[in-house]
């Protein structure tokens, strides 16, 4: 049975279609219990509008691919409970901000991957794969300061946060900043002067207003806010010491980290 | 460069913030008759003091001020880089000179 036909409570849905031209068209779905935004979006796909482009994937919050403007934020749609956000029962879907719009809801995320190479956020290794993996002290401010960053999954939602990113497309953005703080404080790095010098090119770290945006709106709760802080931080206190413990000696204390 | 601006405009900082606190305490604890020139000179002339420290004053001010200014420009209007830079050198200039000929008239 068509559910837009179905008695019981309804859900106002406005989706944004087109691509930089478009408009927001409603659509009236049935409400249900801990439904999701993207269960919301999937309905009108399935049910009204076949034609709607969208991205998900993993539908449980680890690929960050149903990243998507809900009611005006930045937002990972399969981890957001409509009941959570809608206001007075209606729901307006936007593509992310700062990024090309390819159609519908769907953006262009290669002004956001090409950040990290300007951002100079590129791993540069120091051994071959003969080499036996770096043990890594898990227990130094270097390296609890990289791992405290490291879960970013790349959604970009705190690129679309950004609203330095908004004015200033030069700006590199917090993903890579975020990820370039993981590479000064990463031991097992070759480049980490190099990296920590292109992060403050122009529309580097330099560029950030601590506003905080991307730190209120990553989905992991992660602090790129901090993380840049801290690339600042570094201007005056130099770059952390390499731990004298690297080494390919295994320990009971010490463990690999990947990134 | 823009390490070595952003780090200048710290460092510049740190010295203005108890500078600015001193000149405003100072502005408050000495007018007596009005802000006028003469009523400032009166106080101010004849002590070798008030040139070390404005002249410190002016020297920060001088560059910190348009390193700002530059970084709002360049975010802000559609200026070119290097127009940008020149306009923010020519206002550093006028600062120095204007405040170096306020500090002269005090020593």
């Amino acid at each position: 049975m068509n559910d837009n036909q179905s008695a019981g409570p309804k859900l106002s849905i406005r989706i944004w279609r087109g691509k930089e031209e478009g408009e927001l068209v409603s659509y009236q779905i049935a409400a249900r219990e801990n439904q999701t935004v993207l269960d919301a979006i999937t309905e009108v796909q399935r049910l009204h509008e076949p034609t709607l482009a969208y991205r998900f994937a993993c539908r449980v919050g680890v690929c960050g691919s149903c990243a998507m403007t809900v009611n005006g934020r930045p937002r990972w749609t399969c981890r957001t409970r409509v009941k959570k956000v809608a206001e007075e029962g209606v729901l307006t879907i936007e593509p992310l901000r700062n990024l090309p719009r390819i159609k519908d809801l769907v953006c262009d995320l290669a002004p956001f991957i090409d950040t990290w190479q300007k951002a100079g956020a590129l791993f540069v290794g120091t051994q071959t794969r003969f080499n036996p993996p770096a043990t890594v002290d898990p227990d130094t401010s270097a390296r609890k300061a990289a791992d405290a960053a490291l879960q970013c999954i790349n959604c970009a939602v705190c690129y679309s946060a950004c609203d330095v990113v908004n004015w200033n497309r030069d700006y590199v953005g917090p993903a890579a900043l975020n990820r370039v703080w993981t590479l000064v404080n990463d031991e097992r790095h070759g480049a980490r002067r190099e990296t920590f010098n292109m992060a403050f090119g122009d529309g580097g770290c330099g560029s950030c207003h601590s506003h905080g945006n991307c730190t209120r709106h990553c989905p992991i709760g992660l602090h790129p806010a901090a993380s840049i802080a801290g690339l600042k931080r570094m201007t005056f206190s130099g770059l952390p010491k390499t731990s004298p413990k690297t080494s390919s000696k295994t320990s009971s204390k010490t463990s690999s980290k990947t990134s | 460069m823009d390490k070595t601006l952003f780090i200048v405009q710290r460092i510049t900082a740190m010295v203005l913030a108890p500078l600015v606190l001193i000149h405003l305490g100072l502005i408050l604890f000495a007018v007596r008759g009005g802000l006028s020139g003469a009523e400032i000179l009166s106080r101010t002339q004849s002590n070798v003091i008030w040139p070390i420290f404005y002249g410190l004053f002016v020297v920060a001010a001088a560059v910190h001020a348009p390193i700002g200014v530059r970084n709002v420009l360049r975010e802000w209007t559609a200026l070119s880089k290097p127009v940008v830079d020149i306009f923010v050198c020519t206002f550093a200039l006028l600062l120095l000179l204007t405040g170096v000929r306020a500090v002269s008239a005090i020593t």
